[in-house]
């Protein structure tokens, strides 16, 4: 069987959850085959953690020399690793640097590329969300080795051990490689809720909290859901832009969206339309957002939310 | 300095969006514009030109590869203070994908020729892959520069804030070099009359495949990397309940809701 590579997310070898949801896609195409790239000392961790998904395989590069630079390392490293394992398939999470990974990783092979899938049957053969998820579309590589970025929770990451060898690969980097050098990095503090793209339930806020995010947050961890917020309330200072929602911000598509203070324009709506429950809490009956909602609360957020915060805790008893 | 903005005609987002019988986008039904996101880009470029030390020895080229009617793109760029326009346009472009669109414009960047800075939107608002940036980096061998939310530059030097997912990261490049920049960089202008007027008489030059050396079986729906095999339009979402808020009622009635679908 020939082997699907799947570039490990991580954080210092701590694997994110979409990888292991990429493993299991990869069960269905063929044999997988991790790519960590990462510290040396922390290889060890990733590799017993993508094993337990099923990595046959995992190509170790250290990174020591990659990571002081922006993506063209990492798409100079898949494509020497690509041209050993002559594999059937790249999956690679849909985040930006993902993406992008795979943009220039379809240059160099002259392969065909498909983003943000949220499916991947055998073929392979991919389901798309496009025009704001009014339209779900399938897809297929038809030139070289698919590459194919696929967004968080496009499947229930299933456990199967898999043999987990590791195979040690040292990559030449180009000068070119070297050229957009990464002077400062600050990491996000951790918030300890669930990471916004991968939540099952979020819960955002916009102008209409005022900049008070307690409610929306009180409400996010009593349900053990992400935090989001729209543009608004972004731009006014509230929240980094890390927890944007929309065409500009992260694209979610949870079980359950609250959208609390939020009016629902087009851009808002593009990050959030494909969620599978939606509630809206907003003071405005008339406010766009209404049109979208399973349920919606014509009231105002800063007492509507404390008080549902209040019924959730105490039937959690 | 020589810069480049690549700006895309994309179909009005606020309309309804549909795909035609062979599963390409329907881009005439729906009325054009200048990607909003682009407009960041030639906000980006015209101010890297106004805050160079010698702004009148800076070029502002705003390319497009797109139908006949994206030349609205370019002269609203043309509008915005760009100082010239090309278009390539070629029927065997229709149906390209980001492969063939970064080569189309790889190309078009290379005639153009002595080009220092590419400066990109970080998305198109309709296909939205946000890959062409860094197709373009790749094919023209320059570093790329990508989803600035702030844009330094002093000489050729350029130094960008990029938002992670994990982290905010500092990223410093020399020219040449591609630039993509979000919507956090600040508010794009509007064309005044007088620029309005000025920009009638900027040159706007059309390139065909032929003129850029390229096949015209390189790129198109035929030589896609990619084939849509079906599409389907989402059921639409049916009619929510609504209710009003009175003295907690829209509480309880909302927590209700939540414990009906299993959510607490
Ligand atoms: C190029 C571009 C990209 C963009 N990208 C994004 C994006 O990625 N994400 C995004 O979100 N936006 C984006 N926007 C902005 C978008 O157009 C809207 O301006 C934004 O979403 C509005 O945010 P909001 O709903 O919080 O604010 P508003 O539209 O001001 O709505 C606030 C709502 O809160 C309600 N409200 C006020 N007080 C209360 C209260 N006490 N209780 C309950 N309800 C209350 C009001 O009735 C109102 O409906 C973008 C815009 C552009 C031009």
């Amino acid at each position: 069987m020939s082997e699907i590579l799947v570039l490990v997310d991580h954080v210092d070898g701590a694997v994110k959850k979409p990888t292991f949801e990429l493993l299991t896609i990869a069960k269905r195409l063929g044999e997988p085959s991790a790519v960590f790239i990462g510290v040396a000392d922390a290889s060890a961790a990733a590799v017993e953690s993508v094993k337990k998904f099923g990595a046959e395989k995992v190509y170790v590069v250290d990174d020591a020399e990659i990571k002081g630079y922006l993506v063209a390392p990492k798409a100079e490293a898949l494509q020497q690793i690509a041209a050993q394992a002559n594999p059937d398939a790249i999956l690679i999470t849909s985040t930006a640097e993902g993406k992008e990974i795979a943009g220039r990783l379809a240059v160099k092979l002259d392969s065909g590329l498909i983003t943000d899938a949220v499916d991947v049957q055998e073929g392979p053969v991919t389901t798309q969300s496009v025009f704001a998820g009014s339209y779900t579309v399938q897809a297929k590589v038809t030139k070289g080795t698919p590459i194919i970025t696929v967004k968080p929770n496009a499947a229930a990451p299933e456990e199967s051990a898999g043999a987990g060898a590791v195979e040690n690969v040292a990559v030449t980097l180009s000068e070119s490689a070297k050229k957009a050098q990464i002077v400062k990095s600050e990491p996000r503090a951790a918030s300890g809720r669930p990471e916004l793209t991968e939540a099952a339930i979020v819960v955002s806020g916009g102008r209409g909290t005022g900049g008070n995010f307690e409610p929306v947050e009180n409400l996010a961890d009593a349900l053990g859901a992400a935090v989001g917020a729209s543009r608004a309330a972004v731009d006014s200072g509230w929240k980094p832009h890390a927890f944007q929602i929309g065409q500009t911000g992260k694209v979610v598509s949870p079980q359950l969206y609250i959208a609390a203070g939020i009016s629902g324009a087009i851009q808002h709506r593009a990050g959030m339309q494909t969620s599978k429950t939606i509630i809206a809490v907003n003071k405005d009956e008339e406010a766009p957002i209404f049109e979208l909602v399973d349920f919606g609360v014509v009231g105002d957020l800063h007492s509507v939310l404390p008080a549902v915060t209040a019924e959730i805790n105490q039937r959690k008893g | 300095m020589n810069i480049v903005v690549c700006v895309k005609y994309v179909p009005d987002a606020t309309a309804d969006q549909k795909f035609e019988s062979d599963n390409t986008v329907d881009r005439v039904a729906v009325p054009g514009l200048l990607s909003e996101l682009d407009e960041y880009a030639v906000e980006q470029a015209l101010q890297l030109k106004e805050k160079s030390e010698d702004p009148e020895s800076v070029s502002v080229t705003a390319l497009s590869v797109g139908p006949e009617a994206a030349a609205d793109a370019i002269r609203k760029a043309l509008q915005m203070g760009a100082d010239k326009g090309v278009h390539v346009v070629d029927d065997a472009i229709a149906g390209s994908d980001a492969l063939a669109t970064s080569k189309v414009l790889a190309e078009a960047i290379k005639k153009i020729g002595g080009v220092d800075v590419v400066v990109c939107g970080m998305a198109s608002t309709d296909g939205g892959m946000s890959v062409v940036p860094a197709m373009l980096a790749e094919r023209l061998d320059l570093p790329q520069l990508t989803f600035a939310s702030v844009l330094g530059a002093r000489g050729g030097d350029f130094r960008i804030q990029r938002d992670g997912d994990v982290a905010t990261e500092r990223i410093a490049a020399s020219a040449p070099l591609v630039l993509s920049v979000t919507d956090q960089t600040g508010e794009a202008r509007y064309p005044s009359f007088k620029l309005i007027m000025a920009a009638k008489k900027k040159p706007l030059d059309t390139w065909s495949l032929g003129d850029l050396g390229v096949d015209a079986s390189e790129v198109g729906l035929s030589a896609a990397w990619t084939v849509v095999e079906n599409t389907e339009a989402r059921p639409p979402r049916t009619a929510g309940e609504i209710v009003t808020d009175e003295d907690g009622s829209g509480a309880k009635a909302l927590a209700d809701f939540l414990a009906s679908k299993k959510f607490i």
